[in-house]
């Protein structure tokens, strides 16, 4: 292992903590960034020779704090830079002191750096972009590589997100309870956001994308440890992990999606369905269920299921139906329509989203699912004009495939 | 005379590892554990998730109480442990009170299993 990689890793991990304690300390997130970025420069340099401190968030904290005074004093001349060595050579008391005093108020800062990212003034664009650079550490090029736009593009969007929260001014006070659940929501719904970002792809542009899948469940991951007895966070990272559990079997070798039903359930990231299960059976047992509960709780019914014949479609149709009633939304019941298809037979399915066209008639997916239908009951001239308006919606040319094959396969049987 | 090693790491941090590193780690393992396998000195083997997945279980009073997350007292020692397979959390915490019964006192932590390797030792 290199030293840098090794060194990464953990100023990765510390990251969120030591921001979040700098960003307090002095109320300018500009400045906590960047006393952090020197102080990671300096970890660099004294770490290799002296191996890492034992807690690297503290003693990134500390340093940072000296950063800032060095650059008041070089600023003022009064006095010569200390030693590199006094700095970087700090006593574990010296540490456990600065330990002591972040502690206490270590997981409302980290909420509240979670928080500014997706402040209700920003677009949700904004607040991903700002998350990864701020939470996750990511670099400019990183993010912009994500999001397909240009380095400046992205530096430009960063530094509106960033201009965007100074005026908000969110306030450093211990948030009350009812603010502090009011944020962990906010924060698990740009959670989710950075976490579709990365799942809406297509195969080419999967391997940047992917990163932000990961991004996404590390973040769930923070979030958990910081409140671990909250079921929707739990929900929330099982549902992620779930998702993700089945990246490496959405795309064939040419690039063309796989449907669920259709993909090789061996390549299914047994890891990661393992730790979902576990989440999201730790989340039902507190009885309070939550749109990420039931939505974890569906994809876990697929991760159970060993072959796509053994799926409980009936459980899937109820908890579709359970997810209608929290959160009403044309998608859900375009969603469990698939599952009433299974249990129900395509024509109860074609009739429940037939109300959705005013809605979703501009939604790719709806035209596909519709025409998947009509083919099923034999409607093939019905199902080709479905298939067609699927095609012209469809977001990216692997969609787009996808839909042709069943057209493809429309005209073969007309021959 | 069998030996268990216990593995400790911050798991912020192993969970920051990229997947090629997370991967050239356990390639470099496995052929260390490789070789012990084939001198027949190799038992069980398992990679645990993060604690974010753990349950516990308090087993000292009399109706066990269960408690999200690690078990993360320091007064009390790890003496030992059991892996087995369940259908669901459920289940595993069942046995965990089964197992408290016979055993009250201290607890369980409850955690899954993300790698195992049954393994051998040829005693």
């Amino acid at each position: 292992m290199t030293d840098a990689s090794w060194i990464s890793s953990i100023l990765t991990a510390a990251r969120p903590h030591a921001v979040a304690a700098l960003l307090r300390h002095f109320r300018d997130l500009d400045l906590a960034e960047e006393v952090f970025q020197e102080a990671c420069v300096r970890a660099l340099k004294t770490w290799p020779k002296n191996g890492p401190p034992r807690d690297a968030a503290a003693w990134l904290i500390m340093v940072g704090r000296n950063v800032a005074i060095d650059t008041v004093r070089r600023r003022s001349r009064l006095q010569l830079l200390p030693p590199e060595e006094l700095i970087s050579d700090l006593s574990d008391a010296e540490v456990a002191a600065a330990d002591r005093i972040d502690e206490a108020d270590y997981r409302d800062d980290i909420l509240r750096l979670l928080f500014i990212c997706c402040h209700p003034d920003l677009p949700p664009a904004q607040q991903i972009a700002l998350a990864l650079r701020i939470v996750s550490g990511l670099s400019v090029p990183q993010i912009a590589r994500a999001f397909l736009v240009s380095e400046a593009a992205m530096e430009q969007r960063i530094t509106r997100a960033k201009g965007r929260i100074t005026a908000a001014n969110v306030p450093f006070e211990t948030p009350g309870a009812a603010e502090r659940f009011e944020r962990i929501a906010a924060v698990a719904a740009m959670i989710y956001l950075v976490f579709n970002e990365g799942y809406t792809t297509s195969v080419a542009e999967h391997g940047a994308r992917a990163a932000l899948c990961e991004e996404a469940i590390r973040l769930s991951r923070l979030l958990l440890r910081l409140f671990p007895t909250e079921p929707e966070i739990m929900g929330l990272a099982a549902l992620l992990m779930l998702q993700h559990a089945r990246a490496p079997a959405r795309f064939d070798q040419q690039g063309r999606v796989v449907l669920l039903e259709d993909q090789d359930r061996a390549l299914w990231n047994r890891r990661l369905i393992a730790e979902g299960l576990a989440l999201i059976d730790k989340a039902v047992r507190h009885g309070r269920p939550g749109p990420y509960q039931v939505q974890a709780a569906i994809a876990a019914l697929h991760a159970r299921a060993s072959r796509a014949e053994d799926t409980d479609w009936t459980q899937i149709d109820l908890l579709y139906g359970t997810l209608e009633r929290m959160r009403p939304s044309p998608i859900v019941s375009l969603n469990r329509a698939i599952a009433v298809a299974k249990v129900r037979g395509p024509a109860d399915a074609l009739a429940m989203i037939e109300p959705l066209a005013t809605k979703l008639g501009g939604y790719f997916y709806f035209h596909g699912a519709r025409g998947a239908f009509l083919l099923e009951l034999g409607r093939t001239e019905e199902a080709r004009v479905a298939f067609d308006r699927a095609i012209a919606l469809a977001n990216t040319p692997a969609e787009a495939a996808h839909i042709r094959e069943q057209l493809d396969r429309l005209s073969g049987a007309a021959l | 005379m069998q030996y268990a090693i216990l593995c400790y790491h911050d798991e912020t941090v192993t969970c920051a590892w990229s997947k090629e590193h997370d991967d050239a780690v356990m390639g470099k393992l496995g052929a260390v554990m490789g070789k012990l396998e084939r001198q027949g000195k190799l038992g069980p083997v398992a990679r645990l998730l993060p604690t974010t997945a753990a349950t516990t279980l308090r087993k000292d009073r009399e109706q066990p109480l269960v408690i999200d997350g690690p078990f993360a007292e320091t007064k009390e020692q790890l003496l030992g442990f059991y892996v087995v397979d369940c259908a669901s959390l459920e289940e595993a915490i069942e046995i965990g009170k089964e197992l408290a019964e016979a055993n009250p006192g201290g607890a369980h932590e409850i955690r899954p299993v993300g790698v195992f390797l049954p393994g051998k030792v040829a005693s």
